[in-house]
C-alpha cells in the first residue's frame, strides 16, 4: 500500500500526517488529471523526427520520453491543451475533439 | 565547570549558538539584532563552528533559506529584529506549519513608524499567532540559557515548532553584564543531534513537504499544530528541569517574585522584570505587599497557571511594551484577563502600555504603578484600564 | 541601592565613550565585581552626542534603567559643555572628569555651578605623545579608574596590559602605546 493512501478525506485531525507531509516521493502520478479534456491530441509516429521539442513545454509532463525518444501521450495526464502540436515543427500532432 | 564571563546580550546568544554548532544560519542584518550574525560570521570564517553561512538579500528570503534547509534536514537557525521579522511574516507561517524546528534569535525592536531603532516588542508580539513557541529574557544570561534550551524544545517529537528566542534591544542585547557560560561540550552534550525522522535530502527515502490543502484538510492539519503548542508546555518544564541539573539555574513557564502573599502585583515581559524588582525590594521594605509575575513562556501562554498565581491579588497591573491599537490595551493585558476570566479569578486589573520606542523605565516609575494599585484596591474600582506609563500629558 | 557605582559617559559618535565604557566594565569585571555597561543610542551619525553607562557593584545588578544620578560622569569631547547638560543629576560628593587642556578651575564656570569635584585630563596632548593619533578613550578610562579607586595603579596596568593583547591581536605594535598612554593619564590627571 501507498504512503498517499493513509492520506484521505476519513483521516482524523489525530492521525493525519504533521503538516500534510507525504512520505513518498512523485506521487502526482498517481492521480488521473486526464479524465477530462479540451481536445485530445494524435501522435503521428511517422512523422516525428524526434527532436524533443514538444516534451518540456508540456504543463502536464504527459509526453513520455524513454531512451532519449518520445513515446505516445499518458492520457492519464493529458489535458489537452494543444501546446505540444503548436511546438511541434513538422506536424507530427494533431489535436481532434474527443469522440467518447 | 562554570565559566564566568562578561558578554553583551548579543555575545552570549552568539555564543550558545557557537557551542550548538548548528548547519546552517541564513540571515540578513538589521539593528539591533546585527551584531549576532556578525559574532557568528566569524566563528564560521574562524573554522570555530561547522555550520554554513547564507549570506541572504533580506529577511524574506533568510527566513525561506531557513525554511528550506530545516525540510532539507539540517538544524537551522537565524537572527532578526523588527521591520525584518515583519518582512519574514509569510514564513513563519509557513515555517510553523510545516512544522520545522527552526530557532530564531528575535532582539526586541519597535516597527516602523514613526522609525525607531529601541527597545519594545511589538515586532514579537505581531508574530504571536504565526504558530512559532516565544520564550523572553530578562538579561544576558536569560537569553543565552533560553537558546541552549531551544532545539531541545522545538525539536522534541511532541512538538516540531520553531522557536524564537526574545531578549530586549539594546537594553540586554548591547549592554555588557556578568553572565555564567556553560562548557563547549555540556552544550554539545545537553542540545544533542538532530536526528529527524523524515528530511528531504534523505536518499533512502522521498518525501514531499508544504502540500496545498483542500477544505478537506486545512483544519485537521490546523487542530495538529494547536495541540503541538499545547504539547510544548509540558516539554519546556521538562527541558528546563534537566538544564536546572546541568546549570543549577531554575527556569519555569513564568518566574514568580514575592508573589505568594502580595495584594498587588504586576505582570511584566522582559528586561524592565530586573527594575521592577528592585522596586517591588524598595516597597517591600516600607512593608507593602506587592509582588511581580515575570513571563517568560508567551507562546505556549501558560493562562491556568498564571491565573493561579494570580488569583490571590486584589488588584493587578499587566505591563504591555506594545501597543495593540485594539482600543482596550496590549496582548498581554487581553490574554492575562482571558485567563483570569476563565480561573473565575476576580482581582482587579489594569493594563499599562510602556517602554515603548526605548522610553526607559525606571525603578521610580514602576513604584507609581504600584501607587496606582493601591489606589484601585483602595477605591475597589478601576476608573482607567487601559493606561500609558510615563507619558507626557 | 546605594552600595552600587554609577558613571555616565558623554561623548560624541566615534570617539570611543562607548568602548571606554566597555572597557571600563572589563576592568571592574577583573577584580570581581559585577558589571554593567551599556551605551544609549540617539541619531546614528558620526559627532552626534551619545551617552553611555556604567554599574559597578558587590551584588548582581537587575536594574535595566539609565543612570540619572551617577557618582562619577566622564566627558570625552570637551565641546560637549555648550550642549550638553553634563553635571544633570550628578551627586555633590561625586565628580566630574573631563578631557580638556584647561585646569579644574578654569573649566568649573562652564559646569552650571557643579559644586563636587573636578578633574580634568588632557586627553588629546597624551594620546598624539603616545600614540601618535587621538584616541581619547584609553587616557579617559585610566582618569576614571584613578579618580574612583576602583583599582590601585599596578593592577589596573596588569590588567589592561592583558585586556590589550587580546583586544589588538592583529595589530600588537598599538599596544605600546595604548599602555604609554595609561601611564602618563595615572600620573596627569589633576
Amino acid at each position: 500500500m501507498s504512503s498517499i493512501d493513509f492520506i484521505n478525506e476519513n483521516v482524523n485531525w489525530k492521525n493525519i500526517t504533521p503538516g500534510g507531509e507525504i512520505y513518498e516521493g512523485g506521487t502526482a502520478d498517481e492521480f488521473c488529471t486526464g479524465d477530462w479534456r479540451v481536445d485530445v491530441p494524435e501522435f503521428l509516429a511517422e512523422k516525428c523526427k524526434q527532436c524533443l521539442l514538444c516534451t518540456p513545454v508540456c504543463p502536464d509532463a504527459a509526453i513520455p520520453v524513454k531512451d532519449g525518444k518520445r513515446l505516445d501521450f499518458d492520457f492519464k495526464h493529458c489535458k489537452g491543451c494543444g501546446i505540444c502540436a503548436k511546438a511541434c515543427p513538422f506536424g507530427a500532432i494533431v489535436m481532434k475533439k474527443e469522440e467518447k | 565547570m562554570a565559566i564566568r564571563e562578561r558578554l553583551s546580550g548579543n555575545e552570549a546568544v552568539a555564543n550558545a549558538m557557537r557551542q550548538i554548532n548548528p548547519d546552517v544560519m541564513a540571515a540578513f542584518p538589521i539593528t539591533p539584532s546585527t551584531e549576532i550574525p556578525q559574532y557568528f560570521s566569524a566563528y564560521v570564517a574562524n573554522g570555530k563552528v561547522d555550520t554554513a553561512f547564507v549570506p541572504v538579500e533580506s529577511e524574506h528570503s533568510a527566513m525561506s533559506a531557513c525554511i528550506g534547509s530545516e525540510a532539507s534536514g539540517a538544524r537551522t537557525l537565524t537572527a532578526t529584529s523588527s521591520c525584518g521579522l515583519a518582512l519574514m511574516w509569510e514564513e513563519l507561517y509557513i515555517a510553523a506549519s510545516c512544522r520545522l524546528p527552526i530557532a530564531l534569535a528575535c532582539v526586541n525592536r519597535a516597527l516602523s513608524g514613526p522609525i525607531n531603532i529601541n527597545c519594545d516588542h511589538s515586532d514579537s508580539m505581531g508574530a504571536r499567532d504565526t504558530g512559532w513557541i516565544q520564550i523572553y529574557a530578562e538579561n544576558n544570561q536569560e537569553a543565552y540559557d533560553n537558546f541552549v534550551q531551544a532545539y531541545r524544545i522545538s525539536e522534541h517529537k511532541d512538538v516540531r515548532l520553531p522557536i524564537m528566542i526574545c531578549q530586549d534591544g539594546f537594553i540586554t542585547s548591547h549592554a555588557v553584564e556578568n553572565i555564567t557560560l556553560l562548557e563547549d561540550k555540556e552544550v554539545k552534550d545537553f542540545v544533542g543531534e538532530f536526528n529527524p525522522k523524515e528530511y528531504l535530502l534523505n536518499e533512502d527515502h522521498s518525501m514531499a513537504i508544504g502540500p496545498y490543502d483542500t477544505p478537506a484538510f486545512y483544519m485537521e492539519h490546523k487542530r495538529q499544530q494547536a495541540q503541538a503548542m499545547m504539547n510544548a508546555k509540558k516539554v519546556i518544564l521538562e527541558v528546563a528541569a534537566d538544564f536546572e541539573k546541568l546549570s543549577c539555574r531554575k527556569y519555569g513557564l513564568f518566574e514568580e517574585y514575592k508573589l505568594d502573599d502580595a495584594e498587588t502585583a504586576i505582570v511584566i515581559i522582559g528586561s524592565a522584570a530586573g527594575t521592577s524588582k528592585d522596586a517591588v525590594d524598595a516597597l517591600r521594605a516600607q512593608g507593602k505587599k506587592v509582588g511581580l509575575l515575570k513571563i517568560r513562556v508567551f507562546r505556549p501562554f501558560p493562562a491556568e497557571e498564571i491565573a493561579q498565581a494570580l488569583k490571590g491579588c486584589k488588584a493587578i497591573a499587566i505591563m504591555d511594551r506594545c501597543e495593540s491599537f485594539n482600543s482596550q490595551g496590549g496582548p498581554l493585558g487581553a490574554e492575562v484577563r482571558a485567563a483570569l476570566y476563565e480561573a473565575g479569578a476576580t482581582p482587579k486589573t489594569v493594563n499599562y502600555v510602556y517602554g515603548i520606542g526605548g522610553r526607559d523605565v525606571r525603578v521610580e516609575n514602576i513604584e507609581e504603578v504600584y501607587k496606582a494599585l493601591d489606589e484601585i484596591v483602595a477605591a475597589g474600582k478601576v476608573e482607567e484600564p487601559y493606561r500609558y506609563l510615563s507619558l507626557r500629558d | 541601592m546605594a552600595n552600587v557605582l554609577e558613571i555616565r559617559w558623554h561623548g560624541r559618535g566615534g570617539q570611543g565613550a562607548k568602548t571606554a565604557s566597555l572597557l571600563l566594565a572589563d576592568v571592574a569585571f577583573n577584580t570581581g565585581k559585577y558589571v554593567q555597561g551599556f551605551p544609549e543610542y540617539g541619531p546614528e551619525r558620526m559627532g552626534a552626542p551619545i551617552t553611555a553607562y556604567n554599574r559597578i557593584s558587590d551584588k548582581p545588578i537587575r536594574v535595566h534603567s539609565n543612570i540619572y544620578d551617577p557618582q562619577y560622569v566622564v566627558v570625552v569631547d570637551e565641546t560637549l559643555l555648550e550642549t550638553v547638560d553634563v553635571t544633570n543629576g550628578l551627586k555633590k560628593d561625586g565628580a566630574i572628569v573631563i578631557n580638556s587642556a584647561k585646569s579644574a578651575d578654569e573649566i568649573r564656570p562652564l559646569l552650571k555651578g557643579y559644586e563636587g569635584k573636578v578633574y580634568t585630563i588632557d586627553a588629546r596632548k597624551i594620546s598624539m605623545a603616545a600614540l601618535g593619533k587621538y584616541f581619547p578613550n584609553s587616557p579617559m578610562l585610566a582618569a576614571i579608574v584613578k579618580v574612583t579607586g576602583i583599582m590601585d595603579d599596578k593592577s589596573f596596568l596588569s590588567e589592561m596590559e592583558g585586556s590589550y593583547k587580546h583586544k589588538f591581536a592583529s595589530k600588537p605594535e598599538v599596544i605600546e602605546g595604548n599602555m604609554k598612554a595609561l601611564k602618563m593619564t595615572l600620573q596627569g590627571v589633576r
